[in-house]
Order: C-alpha cells, then sequence, then structure tokens
C-alpha cells in the first residue's frame, strides 16, 4: 500500500483490471449504491442498468479527460454533471427507442446514474488527472466491474426470490420462492452477503501473502 | 480559521470559466437535440404501439380503433395526435366498421402506488370483456397477482355493466372473496392479494360508474366521426 | 481461547451484587415460558411441538456454529439463543413448513445477533427479526393458519408441515382458518373476547394463551427480573388509543378489549418488547418505548395494510430505543441538578 508511486507506472491492462476485482466500485468501494440495491431485482435488469452505467462512465472518462486543460477547476464539478447528464440523457432516450419494458422495469433509475456517485468520483479522481486512452480505460473497467457486480446481486435475487435467471425457470414448479428477495430488503441482504464473501476474501488473500512472504522474501520483491 | 485575505490572488479568470461552461453546454446540447430527433419516431412507435397492442387485447373483435378526446363542451372528438388533456376513450370498430366496444384507461391506489389499468368494455354483452394492468409497483410474487393469477383475470371475461332504468349502472362492480362470486358483476378476490385485487375492482366500479352513462348517452359522437 | 470464561471485571463504585447473572435470568425466562409453550402444544398438537423444537435446535445450532467461526467460547449455557429459539417459535404458524422454521431460525441467531456481535449487541429482538424475515419471504406461508383445538391435532400433521426444503407446502381449504385480526379486517366479523381469553382461535403457536402469557409476566415481574413498565404502557396505550376510537365510533372500531386479546399482543408486550438488549434502560425511557410500540400497533392494525402489527410495532420500537435512551438519560450518581449546582 505505502509504494513510492514512482516504482512501476501501471500497465494500460492493470488500469482496466483494477476495477474489476481489486478496487470493485460496489463491493471495495461501495459507491454507487442507489442502483445497486434498487435495480437489481432481476439479473436483467441489473445487467441493463450495469451496461447502461458503463456507457456513461466510459464516454464521459473521455470527453472530462480530453477537455481537462480546458476547464477550470473552479466550474469543474458543474462541467462534469453537465457531461454525465447528456449522456445520461442519450441512454434514457437509446433504452426507450430499444425497449419500453425496460425503461419501465429501470423506471427513476436511469436518470439517477447522473448523481452516480461512481461516475463523478471517477472523473474527479481519475479522468480530470489522466490521458485520454488510460482514462476511457480505467471507465470501461470500472464499469463492467459495476456491471458484474451488479449482475452478481442481480442473479442470486432473481434465483431465489423467483427461481428463474434471465426469466428462464430453473427449479421444478413446486419451489418456493422467496418473496423477499425481489422486495427492497432483499437488496440489503444479497449486497451484505456478497461484501461478507470479498472482504473474507481478501483477508484469506492478504493472510496467504504474508505466508508466503515470510517463506520466501522474494516473492515479496517481484510483486 | 483566519487566513489572510487572498481574495486578489484567488480571483479566477472569468473568460476561461465561461469558455468552459458554454462551450461544454453547447455541445451537450447540440447532442442531446440530436439523439432526441432521431429516437423521437422510434420511441412514439413504441408507444403507440404497446397502447395498441393493450387496447386490441382487451377488444378482441376490435378490427380498427380510433381515439376520441372529450371536448369542454361534453362530448367527445377525435383525438389529435399529441394533445393527452383530458379523459381520452379508444373505440373500437369489427370489420364492417360497426362500433362494438371501447376501451378506456382508468388508475387508482393499489398496494404500493397508483395501478394504471385499461378495459375494454362491450356494447353487445353491455360487459368489461377484457382488462390489462399497464403500470403497476404491486409487491413481486402477491400483489402482482393481478396481472398473471389465472383465476383472477378470467373475472374480467364477462363482467357485467349493464345500465339500469334510470341510465345509471345497476350493478356496480363489487369485489368480493375468492370463490365467493354469485353474480356476473362481482369480482373474485385473490388470497394474499386482497388489497391489490380489491383495488383493481375499484378502478373498474369508479370508472365504469362514471363513463358507461356517458358513452351510452354521447354513442353518435362516435358514429358520426367515422 | 475456549477455556478462558472468567474475566476480571474492573468497575467504579457504588457496587451493589443483585444476586441475579444473566443466565440466572434467562432460565427464569424459560420457565415464565413453559405454562405458554405448554398450552401451545396442547392447542395446536403434534405440529406446534414440531415448530417449536425445530425453531428452538436451528436457534442453538446456529449460536453454537457461529460462536465457533468467530473463535470465541460456546454461548449456550447463557440460555439466550434458547429463548430466542422458543420466542420465535411461539410466533410462528403452527402449521408452517418445518424448512421455513429452520430459515427463520438461522436467519433470528445469524442475522438478528450475531452478525452484530452477540449477547447484548443486538439491536433487534432476534426472534422478531427472523420472523420479519420469514413474514417479507413466505407472505402465504405465514398467513396460513390452522384451528386450534383439532380433534385429530395429537397423532397427525398438516400436509404443509413436512413439506420438502425450498418447495411450496399446500395447504387445504378445510384445515385453513382465519385469526380474529384478519376476520375483523377483512371480514368485518369480530370474535368473542372469551375465545380470545382461552385461545379457542387460529393463530400463532404461543399468541392464543393469552391469559397464560399474562401469568409469566406477572412472575417475572414478582422476581424483578423484568420491567413491568414496558407492558403496562403497552397494553395502557392499546386500551386507551382504541378505547377512544371505539367510544368515538363503534361500528367503525373494535373494542379495547378485543384489540388487547387478539394477535401477538400479550405475547409481544410481555415477552418480545421486553428484551433486555434492545429495549430502553431507564424507567421513563420505558414508559415512552412502550408508549410508542402501543401506538403503532393501534395504528398498524387498524389503518395499515395488514391484520397484525405487533412485530414491526416492536422491531420500530427496538429502533428509537438508542435514540430513547439519548435523549432521556439517568442521573449520575452523587450529581445534583443543574440548578442546585450553580
Amino acid at each position: 500500500m505505502a509504494l513510492p508511486p514512482s516504482q512501476d507506472a501501471p500497465s494500460p491492462m492493470d488500469e482496466f483490471s483494477k476495477g474489476l476485482w481489486r478496487e470493485n466500485p460496489v463491493f471495495v468501494q461501495v459507491l454507487g449504491m442507489c442502483p445497486a440495491l434498487a435495480v437489481s431485482n432481476t439479473a436483467a435488469n441489473a445487467l441493463a442498468m450495469g451496461l447502461a452505467t458503463l456507457f456513461v462512465l466510459t464516454l464521459s472518462n473521455a470527453v472530462i479527460s480530453s477537455l481537462r486543460h480546458f476547464i477550470p477547476k473552479q466550474v469543474r464539478i458543474a462541467t462534469y454533471i453537465l457531461v454525465i447528464a447528456t449522456f445520461v440523457t442519450v441512454v434514457d432516450y437509446a433504452i426507450q427507442a430499444v425497449s419500453l419494458d425496460l425503461h419501465k422495469a429501470l423506471g427513476a433509475f436511469i436518470s439517477l446514474i447522473v448523481v452516480n456517485c461512481l461516475i463523478l468520483g471517477r472523473a474527479e479522481a481519475f479522468a480530470s488527472k489522466q490521458p485520454i486512452g488510460v482514462a476511457v480505460l480505467d471507465g470501461l473497467g470500472m464499469g463492467t466491474g459495476f456491471t458484474l457486480a451488479l449482475f452478481s446481486i442481480g442473479a442470486v435475487r432473481e434465483i431465489l426470490g423467483n427461481g428463474t435467471l434471465f426469466g428462464i425457470a430453473l427449479f421444478h414448479e413446486s419451489f418456493q420462492p422467496w418473496i423477499v428477495m425481489i422486495l427492497p430488503s432483499g437488496g440489503f441482504f444479497t449486497l451484505a452477503g456478497w461484501l461478507i464473501v470479498f472482504s473474507w476474501l481478501q483477508e484469506w488473500r492478504e493472510r496467504r501473502r504474508r505466508e508466503n512472504a515470510v517463506q520466501s522474501p522474494v516473492v515479496e520483491v517481484t510483486r | 480559521m483566519s487566513a489572510p485575505p487572498q481574495a486578489a490572488s484567488q480571483t479566477p479568470a472569468m473568460w476561461p470559466m465561461y469558455r468552459a461552461m458554454v462551450g461544454v453546454g453547447l455541445l451537450c446540447g447540440v447532442l442531446i437535440v440530436g439523439v432526441f430527433l432521431t429516437t423521437r419516431p422510434v420511441i412514439e412507435r413504441n408507444r403507440a404501439e404497446a397502447l395498441e397492442r393493450a387496447i386490441f387485447r382487451v377488444l378482441p373483435e376490435a378490427r380498427t380503433r380510433r381515439s376520441f378526446q372529450r371536448s369542454a363542451a361534453g362530448n367527445f372528438e377525435p383525438a389529435a395526435a399529441g394533445g393527452n388533456a383530458g379523459f381520452v376513450v379508444h373505440a373500437g370498430y369489427d370489420e364492417a366498421g360497426a362500433l362494438i366496444g371501447f376501451a378506456v384507461e382508468a388508475q387508482g391506489m393499489g398496494y404500493q402506488d397508483l395501478i394504471h389499468v385499461l378495459y375494454g368494455y362491450d356494447f353487445a354483452r353491455s360487459a368489461v370483456i377484457g382488462m390489462e394492468v399497464l403500470e403497476s409497483r404491486e409487491t413481486p410474487g402477491l400483489g402482482d397477482k393481478i396481472e398473471t393469477d389465472p383465476a383472477f383475470v378470467a373475472n374480467f371475461e364477462l363482467l357485467d355493466v349493464a345500465l339500469g332504468a334510470g341510465g345509471e349502472v345497476a350493478h356496480p362492480i363489487e369485489a368480493v372473496k375468492p370463490g365467493e362470486k354469485e353474480h356476473p358483476w362481482q369480482v373474485d378476490g385473490i388470497s394474499g392479494a386482497t388489497i391489490s385485487s380489491q383495488a383493481i375492482a375499484r378502478i373498474l366500479r369508479d370508472s365504469t360508474s362514471q363513463w358507461v352513462p356517458i358513452l351510452y348517452r354521447q354513442l353518435d359522437d362516435f358514429r358520426e366521426a367515422r | 481461547m475456549a477455556g478462558v470464561s472468567k474475566t476480571l471485571e474492573i468497575r467504579t463504585s457504588p457496587h451493589i451484587l443483585s444476586g441475579y447473572s444473566v443466565d440466572t435470568i434467562m432460565f427464569n425466562v424459560v420457565l415464565a415460558l413453559l405454562p405458554v409453550t405448554a398450552f401451545a402444544v396442547y392447542a395446536f398438537g403434534l405440529p406446534a411441538l414440531l415448530t417449536l423444537t425445530v425453531a428452538t435446535v436451528s436457534c442453538l445450532a446456529t449460536e453454537e456454529l457461529a460462536t465457533r467461526v468467530a473463535g470465541k467460547a460456546s454461548a449456550l449455557g447463557d440460555w439466550s439463543a434458547a429463548i430466542t429459539g422458543l420466542l420465535y417459535g411461539l410466533t410462528l404458524p403452527p402449521g408452517l413448513p418445518l424448512w421455513m422454521v429452520a430459515v427463520g431460525g438461522i436467519v433470528s441467531v445469524g442475522l438478528g445477533k450475531t452478525l452484530f456481535g452477540g449477547l447484548g449487541a443486538n439491536p433487534f429482538n432476534p426472534a422478531l427479526v427472523g420472523r420479519a424475515f420469514l413474514q417479507a419471504a413466505f407472505p402465504v406461508s405465514m398467513t396460513s393458519w390452522t384451528p386450534a383445538f383439532g380433534a385429530e391435532r395429537f397423532y397427525t400433521l398438516p400436509a404443509s408441515t413436512l413439506t420438502a426444503p425450498l418447495t411450496k407446502p399446500s395447504y387445504h381449504d378445510a384445515l385453513s382458518g382465519a385469526t380474529p385480526l384478519a376476520r375483523w379486517k377483512f371480514d368485518g366479523q369480530l370474535t368473542e373476547v372469551s375465545d380470545l381469553a382461552f385461545g379457542a382461535i387460529p393463530g400463532s403457536t404461543g399468541e392464543t394463551g393469552a391469559l397464560l402469557i399474562l401469568l409469566g409476566g406477572v412472575y417475572l415481574v414478582a422476581r424483578n427480573m423484568m420491567s413491568w413498565r414496558i407492558p403496562v404502557a403497552i397494553l395502557a396505550t392499546v386500551a386507551c388509543t382504541s378505547g377512544i376510537l371505539y367510544w368515538l365510533d363503534p361500528n367503525a372500531y373494535p373494542s379495547p378489549l378485543f384489540m388487547l386479546f387478539s394477535g401477538g399482543l400479550m405475547l409481544g408486550a410481555v415477552f418480545m418488547a421486553t428484551d433486555m438488549v434492545s429495549s430502553p434502560m431507564t424507567n421513563a425511557g420505558c414508559v415512552v418505548y412502550g408508549a410508542l410500540i402501543g401506538l403503532l400497533v393501534v395504528v398498524i392494525r387498524l389503518w395499515g395494510g395488514m391484520p397484525e402489527g405487533v412485530m414491526y410495532a416492536i422491531l420500530l420500537g427496538n429502533a428509537v430505543t438508542p435514540h430513547i435512551d439519548n435523549l432521556i438519560r439517568p442521573t449520575i450518581y452523587g450529581a445534583r441538578p443543574a440548578e442546585e449546582m450553580s
């Protein structure tokens, strides 16, 4: 953690993959909770929401990164919101054009992507300081991580709460659905469950790394 | 904080700020307008198709339909496209062009939020012959049985709304407990979704009691308009 | 670590030894629950016995598993998991599938207690957390009731009890009965208060013997192991509020006696709301807490979507408890009121 920043510049692959696992926006940074809880009641909704966010995040990262020398820091937040809101509106119209049912299911949460702190967070903390290529990779990685997280919440909720995945029945019809899982409270339970799993895994990896380091210090250096 | 006044050195240059805000704003505006114009026809076609499908589902014998709007004078005029002010009713016609019924949108409070329904009213049988939930936020797995429970949906295949001698609905629609339906104007509730199923019955009762008599009085509007 | 259970306690004066430890009190609560439990088994027969057993065993097993995972000493000896299990079982409908009973038991102790840090750290009554989870997860099963005193209750089981895990139970309409509150809410029918008091009604296993619940409460109060203020405040608030409404319009509202003896009010007021961990610490706080729960019960029952609201009322009361404790603080021993000081 306390490594000097200049030690080795992260590779492009790193910029992409950090959002998937190590800095996963939902499970590690705990950002974007509103859509993660509200629109994850089915796998399809969760996937659509994740993809919409991925799209907005990547494009806003690209635009903000390319305009980073043009925007004075006093008005940066207002400008970022303007850019993000534009892409959200674009997504909103696009989803309406593709499927009204999907738009009905996602409801107000499409517009609320504007205030998803994940997007503003990446714009402020990353895109405004990095060249455009890296910023796009970061947006793609974070967006994919967000999509994966939403999908893993949505899949659990749909399987338990409805006995289906993407609307396809998984069990015999005598399966008793756990209705609580598709209710809002199910979102909290599932998110909490995944957070437990994630922090447990991270602790376990940390412990493994420390044990390895004790046995063979060489490993630490090559990392 | 007792920092020394730094106003002079902190005053930002105004021009770059305006340039950034206005420039980005213009770009964004152009983008939004462009997307709006490209997607609008598709979105409107989707909306119209969704409504169309729902109308023909609740009035399965209709072949064509026209939408009418209630004017200030109390009679019905063909609805102008886009203008959705006031009460709108969709009249259904058979192949010969004869008026067979209406599809009417209604809404009311359910368990969680407003429920929007569309129901079909058939003249020949003087009954509601179909009901479709357009929008609801009822509890998944419980309240949404108003859309999925076949026994409940069957209530609306022939739900009597005949007019009595006074020109009013003779027997307003009423909800009864599951399995206790005795009269053709009663709606069997759903056990486990009592409130949602009663809400549907109430929405239909209010809407039919209000509009069916009026529609009968104004029948000429719909024939002439063809 | 498992062997270390004695700790050196260092506390500031004054020292008064009450003579009661956590496990003595908890054991006495179990004693006080015995008549209610016995009546539950007598009234509903074999299904109630199985429900209570599975509920208690699943809670004990979860507690044991959780303490092992956390590397702590076994906490079964303090009786608290047993009480949670018993109370939780007493709130369930007697014909509930046993696999659902087990799920709820795991949730009660797992989610309601150990995740918050075990005994003493749970903000909500664990038994009610488990029941609330089941109510939200399986609402149909949680509102399917079997009538009391069925002729064959000691040697037959309803089909629903032994449903295979994760599958839907089937209910025979002939066996189902509506609780007095549901009959009032949905059909406008009132049940005789004498039936309510003596338990000749469908309901959760432990909520129908209202008089026996009161007996258990009186025992605990007499032994000074329970705050009498909480149940009294709850029952008095319910009686007063519903009494005023009944006096205003006897046709629209049920009588206060019906409100007092129907549903889970007695069980909730005497055994659930008084949970020491999740109720306020001061006497005045207890009265405020009880009054709030009583008010919520009346509001949910009379104007809410569901016929019964005791569970949600108590859980909401639990949620407010830290704020009550924050606002109503006890005087520090030896401190004088502010005006005396100046």
